[in-house]
């Protein structure tokens, strides 16, 4: 296609030179530059909002508003549609495989996909054998021992992945970006992964490798880029690099933020947890306790078995191994049962999980007190308390809200995080599990969601704080359980640490 | 409880929708006419066509017309009320026109083949209408099909049960048995009653208004609306969500049960798949409900509305000589008109 020979057996340069982009409010990447060849593995690495996917969406012609250049071979290229990036031979395969699978098609009419809808000129009927045919041998160059008869909803999660990165080299693909490709592979998986990625390089593809588990990255990659807050940091070959240096470019100088300080007198273990590993194999034999009045941390990246672990310790999935409050072993089945015990769960998918956005601020409040609330026997629901505990909590919170009949759907992300946390302060439960509180929430909100936590280890209340984000790990914290592949790898004293070590041990350090 | 306001800062993006609670007026500062229709549509459509009614027919407005229509209203609203309570915890309920059939054969069948008194015909209607109600949820729940295919599958079964159990023909008095002797027992006198006007009617309305004043006014009403409005949200608030849905198709069955009987004593005879024609009736009630009073959910008032304004629809253009055989057209349109209001604004 185009002017460039299809066996060039030359690196192919893939140059992106002052990249930038904004969304409303936020300047997501501020003049990036970022090079790789065929031939070579380059990983792409960065903290969480770095901006490593915005850079492949952009390269990917996900976002046509970006300012700058791109160059392909020397030749100036423009983006900005996914079909542009497919006719350059730009291919990605994202972290969640299912949405781009289609479950009920056969993994050949999967691989074929876009050949199908975008080669097939004038013919109106398909051709099954060669269909297959053409498929297996996509597969055969992968050697990847799939049949292509198999329908996808069969396949293994790692299968799955292979029948992407085979669709995406079904057609021609020089340059193939890999997201966070590993995380839910186990060992023996990438390996196989890696020896498909080594077999692509070595028939001058040129991977582009997104990934946080840092040991695996210098086992695969020739050259490194690390991006930070929307900028380019370095650009380094991964052999003069080592894991403590490149966490150190991942963090730079890191913004002071407010962080209340509260008075921690912590007491004895409250919550303590044994054992606990749950059904799904997210999360793998934990053990961890909180005592009264004290923020522990459940740091960890994206995938690591957080929101798993908040999920299951709540009741939410299924679990086994103990969880005992105050000595007393819990039986914990649902989550109804977790909230009698007094748990409270703030879940990271706000407007999931959290909150009733067709419903008012007031109904959101009182979702979990509504049994104290109701006059007869808790049956007949008393609008008056209703409205006068909506108004404290509106108050004490300072939710910006109308009123408290207004729609949580009107509220903004921060105050609708509010309305979730406020309910479960109604409820005046012992052990709140805070997961990514602070997610999609602006820094005022961001500040008042921190003081809360302050004044509730202030009442001697016990709090586990599931986060990403390590700054905020470091500033609420008083101990940190780091968790890496869905089990805690490390315990550390918040006051004895700093957010290089938590990074280390959150990428797989040991 | 002091006066601890709360307005500091009105959203300053919020243009459209003031959100106001179920019940509040409309701000007079703006008039929004989409929002007044979306609310009073319904009402303002029924007030409109009783007048256009009245005026174009002698006979509309006599009382004895408008007992009728309440009268030709009241099966369908008791088993939307049904429908309505499986709606409210996001479910649907489709099995309830069967369900009915499936009561109205029990009842009837258990007077003229059983000679068993009115309370005994009443109770095994019921009880065997339960067990529909444990069979949709069971599968529901523990099988995690989506309620409307599975009700749309229960809902043949029943029919093919009530059908079966009938023997595929209507039951009657003095009905032909298979062994070629006719059938002795006797509908009760008080039963019939159900069937009659006074009784007919203020059954409807005290169901009405009691699960108004349980979906409204009760912890459980709430709970179920919370399941409705987000199912993993109620879940992780710690509400039973598994019991409540139980409950809600539970009391679908009961009072598609009640339905099928209040049927079976209007007419006195269990035919062929009685119930099943209300199916369609009673989803349009519960659609067109939705709007009354800006609720935005299913809600009882809202379904009673719903079948007044079909029942007069109904019954004015019968008067005006439509045929009945095109009652449907008006009925469909109707419904699809009110699902526009309802999920255009949702968008």
């Amino acid at each position: 296609m185009k002017t460039m020979p299809a066996t060039a057996t030359e690196p192919l340069l893939l140059e992106m030179k002052n990249i930038s982009i904004e969304f409303p409010g936020v300047k997501a990447l501020d003049d990036v530059m970022f090079a790789t060849a065929t031939g070579t593995v380059h990983a792409l690495i960065g903290a969480n909002g770095a901006g490593k996917s915005t850079l492949m969406k952009v390269l990917t012609g996900a976002y046509p508003h970006y300012t700058g250049e791109i160059f392909i071979g020397g030749r100036k290229v423009d983006i900005r549609s996914p079909k542009d990036a497919k006719d350059l031979g730009i291919q990605i395969v994202h972290q969640e495989v299912d949405t781009a699978l289609i479950s009920y098609l056969t993994v050949g009419e999967n691989i074929m996909l876009d050949r199908m809808i975008n080669d097939s000129g004038k013919r109106q009927w398909m051709n099954w054998p060669s269909l297959h045919r053409q498929a297996q041998e996509v597969l055969d160059r992968l050697n990847v021992r799939i049949s292509p008869r198999k329908r996808v909803d069969e396949l293994t999660l790692a299968e799955k992945q292979m029948t992407l990165i085979a669709r995406a080299i079904a057609r021609e693909c020089r340059f193939l970006i890999l997201d966070e490709p590993t995380a839910p592979l186990s060992r023996s998986e990438t390996e196989e992964l890696f020896r498909v990625v080594r077999d692509l390089r070595s028939r001058n593809v040129g991977i582009i490798f997104i990934s946080h588990r840092l040991p695996e990255l210098f086992e695969i990659c020739d050259e490194m880029t690390v991006m930070r807050d929307g900028r380019f940091v370095v650009r380094e070959a991964a052999r003069n690099l080592t894991q403590n240096q490149l966490v150190e470019y991942m963090l730079g100088r890191k913004l002071e933020q407010q962080f209340p300080k509260h008075q921690a007198t912590p007491g004895e273990p409250a919550f303590v947890v044994k054992n606990f590993s749950d059904d799904t194999g997210k999360v793998k034999n934990v053990n961890f306790y909180v005592r009264k009045g004290e923020v522990v941390g459940i740091a960890g990246l994206v995938g690591a078995g957080k929101t798993e672990l908040c999920k299951a310790l709540f009741g939410h999935t299924r679990a086994t191994g103990e969880r005992m409050l105050n000595g007393r072993p819990l039986k914990i089945r649902t989550p109804s049962d977790a909230v009698r015990a007094g748990l409270a769960l703030v879940p990271e998918e706000r407007r999931k999980e959290g909150v009733l956005v067709e419903e008012s601020v007031s109904t959101n409040i009182t979702t979990v007190v509504l049994p104290k609330l109701c006059r007869m026997f808790g049956t007949v629901l008393d609008f008056g308390r209703e409205r006068t505990i909506s108004r404290m909590m509106i108050y004490d919170l300072g939710i910006k809200t109308p009123s408290e009949a207004a729609l949580v759907r009107n509220l903004s992300g921060g105050n609708q995080q509010k309305v979730a946390i406020g309910k479960w302060l109604v409820a005046d439960a012992e052990v709140y599990i805070f997961d990514e509180p602070t997610k999609g929430v602006d820094v005022g909100a961001k500040r008042d969601i921190f003081q809360l936590i302050a004044k509730l280890v202030e009442q001697g209340k016990s709090v586990i704080y599931a986060s990403c984000e390590l700054s905020e790990i470091m500033g609420i914290t008083d101990r940190v359980y780091v968790m890496y592949d869905g089990t805690i790898v490390k315990e550390l004293e918040t006051a004895k640490t700093n957010e290089e070590e938590l990074l280390f041990y959150s990428t797989g350090g040991k | 409880m002091s006066d601890t306001r709360t307005e500091k800062a009105v959203q300053p993006s919020s243009g459209a929708d003031p959100g106001p609670a179920p019940g509040r007026k409309p701000s007079a500062a703006r008039f929004d006419w989409f929002q007044f229709f979306y609310r009073y549509g319904t009402i303002v459509t029924i007030v409109l066509l009783i007048l256009y009614f009245g005026l174009a027919t002698d006979s509309f407005l006599q009382g004895q017309n408008i007992i009728n229509i309440l009268r030709s209203i009241s099966i369908v609203t008791i088993i939307a009320i049904g429908l309505t309570i499986s709606l409210a915890v996001g479910g649907f309920d489709l099995s309830v026109g069967s369900t009915a059939s499936l009561a109205c054969a029990v009842v009837i069948s258990m007077f003229v083949w059983y000679h068993q008194p009115t309370a005994i015909g009443v109770l095994a209607a019921i009880g065997a209408c339960l067990l529909v109600g444990v069979l949709n949820s069971f599968l529901i729940i523990r099988f995690k099909i989506p309620d409307m295919l599975l009700t749309l599958a229960v809902m043949f079964v029943i029919q093919g049960v009530a059908l079966t159990y009938s023997r595929g023909a209507t039951i009657s008095q003095n009905m032909v048995m298979p062994d070629g002797s006719f059938a002795t027992g006797q509908i009760p006198k008080l039963f019939a009653k159900f069937g009659q006007v006074p009784g007919i009617i203020i059954i409807m309305l005290v169901i009405v208004l009691l699960v108004h004043l349980f979906l409204n006014y009760t912890r459980h009403g709430r709970y179920m609306y919370v399941i409705g409005g987000n199912m993993e949200a109620a879940k992780l608030s710690g509400i039973p969500v598994n019991k409540y849905r139980i409950a809600a198709y539970l009391l679908s069955s009961l009072f598609a049960a009640i339905g099928g009987i209040v049927l079976g004593a209007r007419i006195l005879t269990a035919e062929v798949n009685s119930g099943a024609p209300y199916l369609m009736d009673a989803v349009a009630a519960t659609f067109i409900g939705f709007s009354v009073f800006g609720a935005g959910k299913p809600n009882a008032l809202g379904t009673f509305f719903g079948a007044v304004l079909i029942g007069i629809l109904q019954n004015g253009l019968v008067m005006m000589s439509v045929p009945y055989y095109s009652m449907d057209i008006v009925k469909g349109g109707v419904l699809a008109f009110a699902l526009a209001l309802t999920y255009y604004r949702k968008r």
